[in-house]
């Protein structure tokens, strides 16, 4: 339980800084630092247990028919990682604090970052593994939107978007390789997959899957050739870069390397990929590192350097390999945690990151830079520091790969090229950033931060020293217990100790250290031979191939959508009538058996009638308004035919429909043109009025055929349980609507209210003040008359609307009739008496009664989870109501009175928007715009 | 009785129902036709009260009441857009 909560609190959280932050920026802060302290807290209490070895889980069904289940697991990886994901987004939070400036919107940005760190959580407590591809989903999406912060700025945008483009690609490998492995292990659990290891090893499928799955690890964790996005990401706020370009998201690729380690692991091709890929890594990017000015550009590619250093760890696949591994995550997210913040300190007190511009600070900012030569010395792996034991363990392991005894000597030369470089590039940040002369006067006046954002740099350089001293006793037994799950046995013999003796690795470590700095003293010569070479990067290549793509996508969009109305409904009917003929083609066509029903004159008449008037309307269409007239007839006949053919509920339904799109038409009317479109050609015609005969003709048949069979159909099944006991009404359609299918009326009152607020928002700033070819013909704009007589008809026709409402689960009627009756008794004063005298009187915004409406609906059925049963069902409830009666279905009622309320607020707001649309009643304000489009602009 | 009565109804409203039409379609200026449509919407209801008079259904009643109201309101629409161009201001 307290697992759950663990993972429930940050997204819990999400909204308290943006409720917060009016009250300035110090509460936001706290209401994004308690849910993550409260979470640290909890996940500490789990602590004691689960250093002990005992895996945690909790479980709770989500899907069970598709074996999905919402299961949460602690073990000592998921614990390492989620106090690395709480602990340094505490520190984060604090630090942001300070590092933000003041008008940037606080809350927005650590709702963000809650997000993230909910989703992150989510990845390394997930027991399901569908689960956790859905988690690290969201960590794409909102690192997307932490990236793009500073959405004005067009590079950060860009970042945003490679970094998505990327990693959500990654992410969508990954999930049909978790679905794949899923498939072969059996189950979805990882405590099944994880012990199924030599199934899934063996298995035919194996090579494709692992493929896939390390697709998404691969471009999660930056490694060569997806490493791009990380370095284009570096236009996130440095805190956010200090999170997730260091500590979290890009250790989610490593993390998924390690959790699935003991089922994939072991095998040539993990050993090739992952081995060969991480090495390639981790010297291309230490290469690349030392080259980079500014000093997050070098951050981002020693991560992508380290990143590649674990990601071998991991592949090298021995048990022995895999806890240097864990080891090196632990101590690469504490020090590069702390260089980012650091860097970002330089950059907010100094004004740029340029390593060419910075120089001597180390008098102007004394703090900063004894934190920063701590954690660049434990980035270059300097013995007494954290970095050093897990760097020699890595050059250790390299000496002994038993798949590589062709050529023992390629890994260990890489590995140590790659450090020589880290090395490097570790110096040249210190010495370019403190000790050289400056080349030019920095922006501002350097000087060392307040407190608030030394201390967590402080915290976490405390964190690499200590470890660096003495390894075994602090860091031990976190890490023997992360190390046991990700290897799924018994732990091998390592040691953690400083002092190893004179051996291979000790000799390599010399040779990186005392080689880095050699490489530093002969910059100048190696850049100059850097700026001849010509520049070819993965990013390049991503922005060829996205163009590429794009101009596909937009060729082939401006194919087949040339904004011709017409051409759409060609399209679309052609293809209905293929696909409705079809199947007539395969079976022929049979008509039924059953007797036909005997027709009357005034049957044949009022066809007769309907066949003219629909002829009239295509015939006028080039008048509108006869066109409009010609299909109020149609409207009114169709009805007459439904009550003629009883169906009461349908021509109320259609009466009250036909007014409202009659009204929507004259509207519309008012701002197309006022002139008559052109004449179509002969041709056009002809292939027109043939595919709307061969559908009219087609839907007849069908019709015909369908009602010529004996009836045997579901409408039995309802009319038998509509009434007493099942549904509890005597109208069947009602009862339908209501209960049966209680869901499906949901999604279409949701669906109207959506169009709505789609109309609204839409039209929200149009202005159309075209009304040449229309005079006013009208002395009175309000003719008293007419307005004396829409008012009394107000409360006659509310009050129908309100009994046709009520009486609707026994008779005729309902919520959808009742409020769009209602709909026409409010439009009605629009009409008479200007929509200003309305919109006075009314007192709330249509928008609101819709939403209430759909709120009010979704309760009612939601009110069923206090019984016990699922959603929608609608409960037995008896209430006295005095003059009215007894009413046992009140839940029900309360459903329909939702649609009702939905149905209202629905139309008035299409109707009042569009008819807001004709006048400039307000000028155009683009500032007042900009705030209300942005609702976290505090 | 009733029925002959009703018979010689239903011809009438017939007939009246293709006489508006003729006249919808005629025309000549566009208030010509609403006004048509409005008698149209007005012998709809009688046609529909003599439904339900033959076949003794209330129901008929409350639809013919619906059609008087929406009729109504149609008509107020078009006559808005006639006289102003813009039906709700």
């Amino acid at each position: 339980m307290s697992v759950l909560l663990i993972l429930m609190l940050p997204f819990v959280g999400i909204l308290l800084p943006p409720l917060l932050q009016r009250q300035g920026r110090l509460a936001a802060t706290l209401g994004a630092g308690i849910p993550t302290l409260l979470a640290f807290g909890l996940l500490m209490s789990l602590g004691p247990s689960v250093l002990a070895g005992e895996v945690l889980l909790a479980s709770r069904e989500w899907v069970p028919a598709m074996g999905l289940t919402a299961g949460l697991r602690v073990d000592g990886l998921g614990f390492l990682f989620a106090t690395m994901t709480l602990g340094i987004g505490l520190l984060v939070i604090t630090y942001a604090h300070f590092y933000m400036k003041k008008d940037d919107p606080l809350g927005r940005f650590y709702a963000y970052l809650l997000l993230f760190m909910g989703a992150m959580l989510g990845i390394v407590l997930s027991e399901n593994v569908l689960l956790m591809a859905l988690f690290w989903e969201i960590t794409s999406l909102s690192s997307f939107l932490l990236i793009g912060y500073s959405s004005h700025d067009s590079e950060a945008r860009r970042g945003a978007r490679m970094a998505l483009a990327i990693t959500g690609l990654g992410g969508f490998c990954l999930f049909a390789g978790l679905v794949v492995l899923g498939q072969i292990a059996g189950s979805y659990e990882l405590s099944v997959i994880l012990a199924s290891g030599d199934l899934i090893t063996s298995h035919d499928w194996y090579v494709p899957m692992l493929v896939l799955v390390l697709l998404g690890a691969f471009t999660k964790s930056a490694q060569f050739p997806f490493h791009f996005w990380l370095p284009n990401a570096m236009k996130a706020p440095t805190p956010v870069s200090a999170y997730l370009h260091s500590a979290t998201m890009v250790k989610a690729g490593v993390f998924l390397l390690a959790r699935l380690h003991p089922a994939l692991a072991g095998t040539s091709p993990w050993f090739f990929l992952v081995g060969g890929v991480g090495i390639a890594t981790m010297f291309f990017a230490a290469y690349v590192a030392f080259y980079r000015h500014d000093l997050k550009g070098l951050l981002a590619y020693s991560t992508i350097s380290h990143l590649g250093l674990i990601t071998a760890l991991f592949g090298f696949g021995t048990a022995g390999a895999a806890v240097v591994g864990v080891f090196h995550i632990m101590n690469h997210a504490a020090f590069k945690a702390s260089l980012f913040m650091t860097a970002g300190i330089i950059d907010h007190q100094t004004g740029t990151r340029d390593i060419r511009i910075l120089g001597g600070l180390r008098k102007a900012m004394p703090f900063t830079m004894v934190l920063a030569l701590l954690g660049s010395a434990a980035m270059a792996g300097i013995p007494l520091f954290n970095g050093f034991i897990s760097k020699e363990l890595f050059l250790k392991e390299t000496l002994d790969l038993p798949l590589m005894a062709g050529a023992p000597w390629v890994f260990p030369v890489v590995a140590t090229a790659g450090a020589l470089f880290s090395m490097a590039y570790s110096v040249r940040l210190v010495h370019g950033v403190f000790f050289k002369d400056p080349t030019e006067k920095t922006p501002k006046e350097a000087r060392d931060p307040s407190m608030g954002m030394l201390v967590p740099v402080g915290i976490l350089v405390a964190i690499c020293v200590i470890v660096g001293i003495a390894a075994e006793q602090t860091a031990g037994p976190l890490l023997a217990a992360a190390a046991g799950s990700t290897v799924g046995g018994e732990l091998p013999y390592y040691s953690l100790s400083l002092w190893h003796g004179f051996t291979l690795e000790l000799l390599m470590s010399a040779i990186a250290i005392g080689g880095g700095v050699v490489l530093y003293l002969q910059r100048a010569r190696l850049y100059e031979i850097a700026d001849r070479w010509p520049q070819l990067t993965g990013q390049m290549a991503f922005e060829k191939v996205q163009g590429l793509i794009l101009s596909f996508a937009e060729g082939l969009t401006a194919r087949l959508e040339n904004g011709s109305l017409q051409r759409y409904i060609v399209l679309l009917l052609g293809m209905a009538l293929v696909a409705g003929a079809l199947p007539f083609l395969e079976h022929g066509f049979v008509t039924g058996t059953a007797e036909l029903t005997p027709t009357n004159p005034v049957a044949i008449a009022v066809w007769a009638l309907l066949v003219v008037a629909t002829l009239a309307t295509v015939f006028t269409h080039r008048s509108r308004i006869t066109a409009i007239i010609c299909l109020s007839v149609v409207g009114l006949l169709i009805s007459i035919i439904f009550v003629y053919l009883s169906a009461p509920d349908l021509a109320l339904t259609q009466l009250s429909v036909e007014v409202v799109t009659i009204l929507l038409l004259l509207l519309a009317l008012f701002v197309l043109p006022k002139v008559a479109p052109p004449e179509s050609s002969t041709l056009r015609k002809i292939r027109d009025a043939t595919l709307a005969a061969i559908g009219g003709a087609g839907m007849g048949l069908i019709s015909w055929a369908v009602m010529t069979r004996p009836q045997d159909s579901i409408s039995d099944y309802y009319l038998e349980n509509a009434t007493y006991p099942v549904g509890g009404g005597t109208n069947v359609v009602n009862v339908i609507l209501v209960d049966f299918r209680g869901f499906d009326t949901l999604g279409e009152v949701a669906v109207l209210v959506l169009a709505a607020f789609g109309v609204y928002t839409m039209l929200r700033y149009a202005r159309h003040t075209h009304v040449e070819g229309v005079d006013d013909m009208a002395s009175d704009r309000y003719p008293v008359v007419l307005v004396s007589v829409s008012r009394p008809l107000l409360a006659l026709i509310l009050l129908m609307a309100l009994y046709i409402f009520l009486r609707g689960h026994y008779l005729p009627g309902g919520g959808f009739i009742g409020g769009l009756v209602a709909s026409v008794a409010l439009i009605l004063q629009y009409l008479a008496s200007g929509i200003d005298w309305a919109k006075e009187r009314m007192g709330v915004s249509f928008r609101y009664v819709a939403v209430a409406g759909v709120l009010l609906a979704t309760l009612s059925g939601g009110a069923a989870f206090l019984v016990e049963q699922p959603f929608l069902t609608m409960t037995l409830l008896g209430l006295k109501i005095p003059l009215v009666g007894e009413i046992d279905y009140v839940m029900t009622l309360l459903f329909d009175l939702g649609i009702f309320l939905a149905v209202v607020g629905g139309t008035m707001t299409i109707l009042s928007q569009l008819s807001h649309m004709q006048e400039d009643r307000e000028p155009f304000d683009e500032e007042a715009r900009a705030k209300e489009t942005d609702p976290w602009k505090p | 009785m009733i029925t002959v009565a009703l018979n010689v109804g239903f011809a009438v409203m017939c007939l009246c129902l293709i006489l508006n039409l003729i006249r919808l379609l005629k025309g000549p200026s566009t208030p010509d036709r609403i006004l048509a449509l409005d008698t149209m919407y007005i012998n709809t209801i009688a046609l529909i009260l003599l439904f339900g008079v033959r076949l003794e259904r209330e129901i008929f009643f409350e639809a013919a009441l619906l059609i008087a109201m929406m009729g109504f309101i149609g008509t107020v629409a078009l006559a808005n857009y006639l006289l102003h161009g813009d039906i709700i201001d």
